[in-house]
């Protein structure tokens, strides 16, 4: 084998990162001068590679899994930047092998983006992959949520060993019946928490009528109160607290513990998995809390009206400021309908203090039809925060964004209080 | 944690019983509302409600008897799956609908539910899922999906805002007139610069955004008439539409 690429990668990693530039050039570099380089160094692991991917809440789950398994001793290889292309897990990958490319390592977790896992699946089949949803996002990039179904089903398919899936998202739990070659496993809802969870199908009209699935699931989410949750594993139930925030991320606390224990097999200490679970922080902008004037700022991403609606189900508006901020960029998606599928009459009571973002006027006009006040509309990021927060007399501080929107939020916080970095 | 909303709790809008309310029913609710179409059911429920006028929303899902004394009807988009599960009872009711459309019920006809208003969808393989023919026009199935914001002028409502997602190229036949000339994007098909369809009292068009919140002017041409049928009058005390029109100005200046 030649190591030049890879030193080359690993120069030309040092220098953008002294640049300040972009995670995932480095990852182009290498793929380009030596396209066998990821597939090379994914390949001899212990315990293999495990790709999660999914519409909605690939972060915080690969972070949930990646923590489960540190925590049953295990050392772990992860796309922790949040670049999910394959370019970015090459990146990353250049930070971690030595020179002659190789990994240490007993396992890979990778969040990899819906489109690119296809494309990753190919130089390197999982042993193990996560699904976790097909929402109403990114219709502008893939036309249609069936047509997102077949490329998780792409993955499936690619899997040899066990392919962990949402019994509760039909689009889901319908792969089943391609997948072949590997095992299924299932995560799932207690019945009496399905329509908490609206599946896309379920945004209007009957409602939550759908009975729970008769499929067998490996953890079940039993019930939640505020951040304490129950799950069942094995027929036993076990209580824990939780420092994530959103009903959303405790589902895929499920996952993650359906994921975790298809790699750890026979070996999984429960116990352990469910004080590691209590202990993962909200990954980067997701229900993230942050102190700004000695108040309590929240962040929470919302790209779909599925994710939308539980995020405004988790957070009580009640003595909180409230600021919305939507963009309409590219990896936001264009296409604003879905503000439309979201219903804002939580927010009645106390109004939102600011909406922003490039398509600012578009939510506003999506709250006036829900008869929410609104007390002022800036578009630009900026002037938006400084009103919100000099408005706000010292209540704590809620942001509902975009992904785009997000990023601007933090770059403009980081001016004014500490703001964790990811990475 | 409360359960999802459903569409039946929209019914709360306050009214002056004196001034009446309208029945508004939404087409297949569930299979046939993937880009905010609900949005559309309730643009028209507000508007109604901020003139002192009630609404009724009403919907019809397959296998539903067809609701009587309906004053407007709102239908969507879907994906290609949605369409199958909803062909046979929209055949079954096709001649209701109809009649409705020549009685000059107003309608508004988004994406999926706009092509299978009219005579058939003939997809790439060839396979012609057949239309109801309220509207005289055909769709093809083609391989470019047109999608993005589009913008474009019609006579009747001033420009048109919204935003296409469809694999679908619609060409309408003689006697139907486009809803609007395309300033940007794509509209019925790619190679005419005409959107959507009008006739009699229905709006046909593939824009969704959802296209009444941004464009007032449908809207209450549509409330308008079905006022006008059932109460031999509208009565307009104009709404604020600022917020829509900062809106309009600012999706018209993003890319496509």
């Amino acid at each position: 084998m030649n190591p030049l690429p890879v030193l080359v990668g690993k120069a030309v990693r040092i220098a953008s990162r002294l640049r300040g530039g972009g995670s995932a050039f480095p990852g182009l570099v290498v793929e380009r001068l030596d396209p066998g380089f990821m597939g090379r160094a994914l390949s001899n692991l212990p315990y293999g590679v495990v790709v999660v991917s999914g519409t909605n809440g690939k972060t915080t789950t690969t972070k949930m899994v990646v923590e489960l398994l540190e925590g049953q001793g295990l050392s772990v290889f992860t796309n922790r930047t949040g670049s999910n292309f394959t370019r970015g897990v090459a990146a990353a990958l250049l930070g971690e092998v030595d020179w002659r490319g190789r990994l240490k390592a007993d396992v890979a977790v990778l969040e990899l983006d819906e489109a690119h896992a296809v494309h990753f699946v190919k130089l390197v089949p999982p042993r193990y992959s996560l699904l976790l949803n097909v929402l109403r996002d990114q219709l502008d990039r893939f036309g249609e949520i069936d047509a997102t179904t077949r490329l998780l089903e792409r993955i499936a398919l690619a899997t040899t060993g066990t392919v962990v899936l949402n019994r509760e998202d039909p689009r889901v739990a319908g792969l089943a019946s391609s997948i072949q070659a590997a095992g299924v496993v299932y995560f799932g809802l207690d019945a009496s928490l399905r329509s908490t969870f609206p599946n896309d199908d379920e945004l209007r009209g009957a409602a939550g009528t759908a009975p729970a699935s008769a499929l067998p699931a490996d953890v079940v989410l039993r019930s939640v109160d505020g951040n304490s949750a129950e799950f069942e594993v094995e027929g036993t139930t076990t209580r824990t607290d939780l420092r994530l925030r959103g009903v959303y991320n405790i589902f895929n606390a499920a996952a993650a513990l359906a994921a975790a224990r298809a790699v750890l097999g026979g070996t999984a200490d429960n116990g352990r998995l469910f004080s590691s679970l209590a202990a993962v922080e909200p990954a980067f902008g997701r229900g993230e809390s942050l102190v700004v004037d000695g108040q309590a700022l929240e962040l929470v991403l919302v790209k779909n009206p599925s994710g939308f609606r539980l995020g405004l189900k988790s957070f009580d508006p009640a003595g909180c400021a409230t600021m919305i901020a939507i963009n309409d960029n590219y990896a936001d998606g264009r296409d604003m309908s879905w503000l439309w599928d979201v219903d804002f009459d939580s927010l009645g009571l106390g109004g939102v203090d600011v909406v922003s973002g490039v398509r600012a006027y578009d939510m506003a006009l999506r709250l006036k039809y829900d008869d929410v006040r609104v007390g002022a509309v800036e578009p630009d990021i900026t002037d938006a925060l400084q009103q919100f927060i000099r408005g706000s007399d010292g209540r704590p501080k809620r942001i509902f964004c975009t992904y785009t929107a997000m990023l601007a939020v933090r770059r403009e916080l980081s001016k004014i209080t500490k703001v964790e970095v990811v990475s | 944690m409360s359960d999802a909303p459903s569409a039946g709790a929209l019914t709360k809008a306050p009214a002056d019983p004196s001034k009446g309310s309208l029945r508004i029913l939404q087409l297949y609710p569930r299979e046939m509302n993937i880009y905010g179409d609900y949005g559309n059911v309730l643009v028209l429920k507000q508007r109604l409600a901020w003139r002192g006028y009630g609404a009724e929303i009403l919907e019809h899902n397959a296998g539903d008897a067809f609701p009587d004394d309906v004053d407007l009807i709102v239908g969507g988009g879907g994906q290609d799956s949605g369409q199958v599960v909803i062909q046979d009872d929209l055949q079954a009711i096709a001649p209701t609908l109809r009649g409705l459309a020549e009685d000059g019920t107003p309608m508004l006809l988004i994406c999926g539910l706009y092509q299978l208003f009219g005579n058939f969808f003939r997809t790439q393989d060839g396979t012609v899922i057949p239309g109801i023919g309220v509207l005289d026009l055909e769709t093809r199935g083609g391989t470019e999906r047109l999608i993005g914001n589009v913008v474009a002028r019609s006579d009747e409502f001033g420009e048109i805002h919204g935003y296409e997602n469809h694999s679908g190229q619609t060409f309408l036949g003689d006697g139907l007139r486009p809803l609007a000339t395309v300033l940007k994007g794509a509209g019925n098909n790619a190679e005419e610069h005409h959107e959507g369809a009008r006739y009699r009292n229905i709006v046909g068009s593939y824009l969704h955004g959802s296209l009444l919140p941004k464009n007032p002017a449908i809207a209450d041409f549509l409330l308008r008439t079905a006022a006008e049928r059932k109460f031999g009058a509208f009565e307009d005390d104009g709404v604020d539409d600022s917020l829509a029109d900062l809106a309009r100005e600012h999706a018209a200046a993003r890319p496509r």
